[in-house]
């Protein structure tokens, strides 16, 4: 059976893929140079030269914005990587090993890891190390760790009480096996809702920890920067303080709704009861 | 019930334990003497180590940590070095701004996550649906210090309904106190209940394909019932889960929203505590938010055996 393509995962993938490439894009071209300030063109308006207009430094907005979208996209992504790979397995391990010494111990960590919100984590790490953006992936990445954990080995718990999952175990098979086999493909659609809430939440984590100060430093542009800086000129100007919020909810959005639309095409439970 | 509750306390004690020796260790590492730093380029050694002794900064780290954690039980968290007042006055000034503000806001979280979740889930596939999925979509997606200054620019700026910033204190009375915090915490609590609104939504969706749903239609009961009556308590558990989760979002996002308001709380104290290299100050206030967070789960567990009985049984 082969499934129609959801709307709203073609409508949030054109939507991400377009910040995706302008991420890309502004590795090779940006319309103006977003290191170099130009005084004279201080807050012009939106022009053919620059389409966006310019901020406070008299910065083309637009470059900005596409350099910015680097910042985030990178760093939202390799903050779900980290989690992913460590959270899932260890979920999916304390799952298998209800009740027993490794259960209590994977998930008292967790417990321990998830008691510090990443902008804590941050605040602790740039103390130690000072403020970028490598630390802000380190800090998101370690917050997503036990939400991984937590949502794999909830999921992965209700399931080992099914039916199908004691017949797995009649027929012989290990809990490695049975977790890889049949926990984990079943537990799919909830991570990849995770995934997504993680990979949406990472943008705006790092917007947030840019905004105080924690992030990518100057003269990296990042989104979240961009709005500090223009939260003072919010009455004067406040075309700078909207366009970087645009960009986070517009990619943000567009990621939500690829991960909907991924779950809806995934999850056959729910392509069933559509039908 | 109560051998899965001294279980639970017991390794909430553990939990709090470990945190401490972890804030404590990071704290450690940091390079610099906050001694010599509080005295300038110019200090004498001799005055250095007098006021390395007077902050309780010799000895090993061990013999320090069990003074810092011992004291943390008295509920004494030192004294800070820059405003050379005990960090605990510090921070009873600040959490009174914080607590109510995380607060407040997890109160609206859940007073308008629960009933958009619940109509949405009822009326699944229907226009109200639609509308319910596109606006927390949208929710989800905005930045809550973002959608702070917006509103600071519609309701303060332009309609002047609020202020756009500033505490004026619990003893200007409890109404002037609410409403100074009333906009940061809808900004606090829109994308929260945005999303707990749809775990709500999935999750009471998931739990009314179960068998026992069909076999409650079976017997009669309309899909209101059934709803109400089994899918609700069942489908309560992730929602619980996420609520846990989103406290320490809460905190951590009161933190930054405090930045927009100007709000004297807990955020505003560690960032200058942060610049001034107030490590003690630090150390205290990310304790106590740790403590918060930790304290939250351990109810979210005790209520995890309360919905589920099967979960307490097996260990």
């Amino acid at each position: 059976m082969r499934a129609r393509l959801p709307l709203q995962l073609l409508i949030g993938a054109a939507i991400f893929a377009a910040f995706a490439l302008a991420a890309l894009v502004s590795f090779l071209w940006v319309p103006h140079d977003v290191t170099a300030l130009n005084i004279a063109a201080k807050l012009a308006p939106p022009s053919r030269e620059y389409p966006l207009g310019t901020d406070h430094f008299g910065r083309d907005m637009l470059s900005m914005l596409m350099v910015g979208a680097r910042t985030s996209i990178a760093v939202a992504i390799l903050a779900v990587g980290i989690g992913m790979l460590a959270g899932v397995p260890l979920g999916l391990w304390a799952a298998a090993r209800r009740g027993s010494l490794i259960d209590e111990i994977i998930m008292r960590g967790n417990d321990l890891v998830f008691a510090f919100p990443s902008l804590v984590i941050a605040i602790l790490i740039t103390a130690v190390f000072g403020p970028s953006a490598t630390n802000a992936i380190i800090a998101i990445g370690i917050f997503n760790i036990p939400v991984f954990a937590r949502v794999s080995r909830g999921a992965a718990l209700s399931l080992w009480t099914r039916d199908f999952i004691m017949a797995a175990r009649v027929a012989g098979k290990r809990a490695f096996r049975i977790s890889l086999e049949h926990i984990l493909p079943n537990i799919a659609n909830v991570l990849i809702v995770q995934g997504t809430i993680q990979f949406s939440l990472g943008i705006l984590a790092e917007a947030g920890l840019s905004y105080v100060g924690l992030g990518a430093q100057p003269p990296t542009p990042s989104w979240g920067r961009m709005l500090a800086e223009a939260q003072t000129m919010i009455y004067t100007a406040p075309r700078l303080a909207i366009l970087p919020g645009l960009a986070i909810v517009l990619a943000v959005l567009g990621l939500n709704l690829m991960g909907d639309g991924l779950r809806d095409l995934l999850d056959p439970r729910l392509r069933r009861a559509r039908q | 019930m109560i051998r899965y509750l001294a279980r639970r306390l017991l390794s909430l004690a553990l939990s709090l334990i470990a945190a401490s020796i972890v804030i404590f260790a990071v704290i450690e590492i940091i390079p610099g003497d906050p001694a010599a730093y509080m005295l300038g380029l110019n200090a004498s050694p001799e005055a250095v180590a007098a006021l390395r002794d007077q902050l309780g900064l010799n000895g090993t780290a061990f013999s320090r940590y069990l003074d810092w954690a011992g004291g943390l039980l008295q509920g004494d968290f030192g004294q800070s070095y820059t405003y050379r007042v005990p960090v605990a006055e510090l921070i009873g000034e600040r959490i009174q701004v914080s607590l109510p503000l995380a607060a407040y806001a997890l109160v609206l979280t859940v007073l308008i996550a629960f009933p958009v979740g619940l109509i949405a889930a009822a009326r699944r596939g229907r226009p109200a649906d639609w509308g319910i999925m596109a606006a927390t979509q949208l929710g989800i997606a905005i930045p809550n210090f973002w959608f702070a200054m917006l509103l600071v620019l519609l309701f303060a700026v332009k309609l002047h309904w609020f202020s756009a910033g500033g505490f004026p204190g619990w003893e200007g009375g409890l109404a002037a106190g609410l409403k100074a915090l009333t906009l940061p915490a809808i900004a606090l609590a829109l994308p929260q209940a945005s999303i707990l609104a749809r775990v709500m939504r999935s999750s009471l969706i998931d739990t009314l394909h179960q068998d026992y749903i069909r076999t409650a239609r079976a017997k009669g009961l309309t899909r209101r019932q059934a709803l109400l009556r089994h899918a609700l308590r069942n489908g309560l558990i992730p929602v619980l889960t996420i609520m846990g989760l989103q406290f320490s979002f809460l905190l951590a996002g009161a933190i930054i929203i405090e930045n927009v308001f100007f709000l004297p709380g807990l955020g505003r104290l560690i960032f200058q505590a942060i610049t001034q290299r107030d490590l003690i100050v630090v150390e205290g206030v990310v304790m106590l938010l740790v403590f918060a967070v930790i304290v939250v789960n351990f109810m979210v567990d005790i209520a995890y055996g309360a919905a589920d009985p099967r979960l307490r049984r097996r260990r």
